[in-house]
């Protein structure tokens, strides 16, 4: 068990690692596609807080995420930068105050009923800047300025909000792996494995199930309002529920009830997107991108059960077939 | 608004929920009896729109045969593309996380998307009805209506008796019904469970293959059209209860009502509406309408 703690910690620093070095070596589409994965892959570690540790499925986490790129860039002044101190806090706690109102009331169903209000709440969300001149409708808005702290951090440097970006990925990870760690993800666990009987031990689950769906929200905001700071645009796509589907396949991709799963998921699902996108080398088959795309994702499933989290394992087992592991698989 | 206007919105809400309801019924079969959620079921819909549009030359040149021919021959493609996707990509999965099938028919989703585009293009395509469906018929002194629309809610109707027929009344409706509540049960009472999940795998990709073709002609055929159903349609199935033929026929009824009505009434909230009812149901309902197991 200690070996296998620390083999997890190690794989994970050294992608931190990699990933704070990265610049060093990119170019700068490199640079923003490697940031806009990092924004994704919070964004995935989100919405993993709810599947993979607590069994909620939540189909509607685009709509925290449009929700804090909108405040970042609503909240803006038209003629000037604004101060990251107090825009970035207003934007997660946008985003984790209507997570509070559609976890409020979503948390009364279980199941795809669930998914499907989670889903409803976020095309609310959707329509409302689609629809009406709230939100710029379908055109989106502009960020003229990128909000700034004083001459410190000034984010209109690529570089410079590409370690932005890294310091919140790194921090999104510790704190959930702090919070998972601690009581309240232990009980969020439990929830997870079996509600009825954490209620029979005396939890009252909803409102730990209330808090992982707003902190989950919340952290979506802060993603959100990286995304918004990167491109300096947003749109009512942001908010679409196929956002809110692919986070879900990427923390799938990766492994559920992992949080490197999600940031493996985030990597695999848009690395294997430019892959196949990229006519060197696929000449002018790239345009049919998805076909490689879509069979890739069926091998996983058939040949990954636990995502691309259990990898090794399956490497392990195929170089040496008759380990007691086998048994524990079985078993469950 | 007057009369006829009233009257020509409540057909066009009728055809438009007896649609629905046409796929969302294979959907809820899948969902309530397999377990499975399937994202693909809408591309089954945008296959059997491009059947409508591809296989009409063919089928013309093959059997001389119109609409009709057409529609028999993608029928049976369906039931066989149906039967065979159960097998290949399905029977392995029952075992495993709800979400790994998700996932797989996320991927299907990707593949069917590009095979279209491949075999028949990324254009738009317009279907003909079939000569003597493609009048209209008057209604009050100015206003018509055109027949094909009517044609359509007549088949969906027919259909969807028939299927209420052959789950309330049908040895095989039995064991589908039986097969839902539980699986291992039916099984030991010697059910050939994986032969009844194909079947209803098939019925339910057939059905939304069927519903794509006869609609081809009102709606045109288009790249995406698959995942504009897809989530509707889970909507309806949601709001009638998982599994619930006549939730998803009653919800199918609401949606098309509220959708079509909406649209009229009230423009710029239209595409909210259905949302919000759904979220409402599901506060009052937290089940569905009707609540099955």
């Amino acid at each position: 068990m200690d070996k296998l703690f620390s083999g997890k910690f190690l794989f994970i620093g050294l992608v931190f690692t990699g990933l704070a070095l990265y610049p060093l070596v990119a170019s700068n589409y490199g640079l923003d596609l490697v940031a806009k994965i990092m924004i994704y892959a919070i964004l995935a570690m989100s919405l993993e807080l709810l599947v993979g540790s607590t069994g909620l499925i939540c189909f509607g986490q685009a709509a925290f995420f449009g929700i804090g790129a909108y405040m970042a860039v609503m909240l803006s002044p038209e003629s000037d930068s604004a101060n990251l101190l107090w825009l970035l806090p207003a934007a997660i706690l946008a985003a984790a105050a209507y997570a509070l109102f559609v976890g409020a009331l979503s948390l009364r169903t279980k199941g795809v009923y669930f998914i499907m209000v989670t889903l409803a709440f976020a095309q609310m969300a959707y329509y409302v800047v689609h629809d009406t001149k709230l939100g710029g409708g379908t055109d989106g808005i502009y960020l003229y300025f990128k909000p700034v702290l004083g001459s410190v951090i000034d984010l209109n440097d690529a570089k410079v909000f590409y370690f932005f970006t890294w310091v919140f990925l790194v921090w999104t990870f510790i704190f959930l792996a702090m919070l998972l760690r601690s009581h309240f993800g232990r009980v969020l666990a439990g929830i997870r494995i079996n509600e009825q009987r954490m209620r029979a031990s005396g939890f009252s689950t909803y409102p730990y199930k209330l808090a992982a769906f707003t902190t989950s929200g919340g952290i979506a905001g802060l993603a959100g309002f990286l995304f918004a700071v990167k491109d300096g645009f947003v749109n009512p796509e942001m908010m679409s529920w196929h956002l809110s589907g692919a986070l879900l396949i990427m923390i799938i991709l990766g492994g559920l009830g992992h949080l490197r799963g999600a940031i493996i998921g985030a990597f695999a699902f848009v690395f294997l997107q430019e892959f196949f996108k990229s006519s060197e080398i696929f000449g002018a088959f790239s345009k049919h991108w998805q076909l490689g795309l879509g069979f890739t994702i069926i091998a996983c499933v058939a040949l990954l059960p636990k995502g691309l989290v259990g990898l090794p394992e399956v490497l392990r087992k195929r170089l040496d077939g008759s380990r007691p592991r086998d048994a524990q698989v079985v078993l469950k | 608004m007057d009369l006829s206007i009233f009257l020509i919105q409540c057909l066009n809400s009728l055809q438009y929920g007896l649609l629905l309801f046409l796929v969302a019924m294979g959907l809820t079969l899948i969902f309530g009896i397999m377990g499975v959620i399937n994202l693909a079921h809408g591309s089954f819909y945008m296959i059997g729109a491009y059947m409508a549009y591809a296989l009409s030359p063919i089928v013309a040149n093959a059997f001389g045969g119109g609409f009709f021919s057409v529609l028999v021959v993608g029928l049976v493609l369906a039931v066989i593309l149906g039967y065979f996707l159960e097998w290949a990509f399905f029977s392995f999965l029952y075992d495993r996380d709800h979400l790994q099938q998700v996932l797989m028919t996320y991927g299907l989703i990707l593949v069917f998307e590009e095979l279209r585009s491949l075999l028949v293009g990324d254009d738009v395509h317009g279907v003909q009805p079939p000569d003597f469906l493609a009048g209209v018929i008057p209604l009050g002194d100015v206003m018509t209506y055109p027949v094909y629309r009517l044609f359509i809610s007549a088949v969906c109707l027919l259909l969807a008796l028939g299927m209420y027929y052959i789950f309330t009344r049908t040895r095989l409706g039995m064991m589908i019904r039986a097969g839902s509540t539980n699986r291992e049960m039916v099984q030991s009472l010697g059910i050939d469970i994986k032969l009844l999940y194909r079947i209803v795998f098939a019925a339910g990709v057939a059905l939304a293959a069927f519903a794509g073709m006869i609609s081809a002609p009102v709606s045109t055929v288009y790249p995406g059209m698959g995942s504009q159903v897809l989530i509707i349609c889970f909507v309806v199935v949601v709001i009638g209860g998982i599994g619930s033929i006549r939730g998803a026929f009653l919800a199918a009824m609401l949606i098309g009502f509220v959708d079509t009505f909406g649209k009229v009434l009230l423009p710029e909230a239209a595409g909210v509406l259905v949302y919000v009812l759904m979220a409402l149901i599901l506060l009052w309902k937290p089940d569905g309408l009707f609540k099955t197991s």
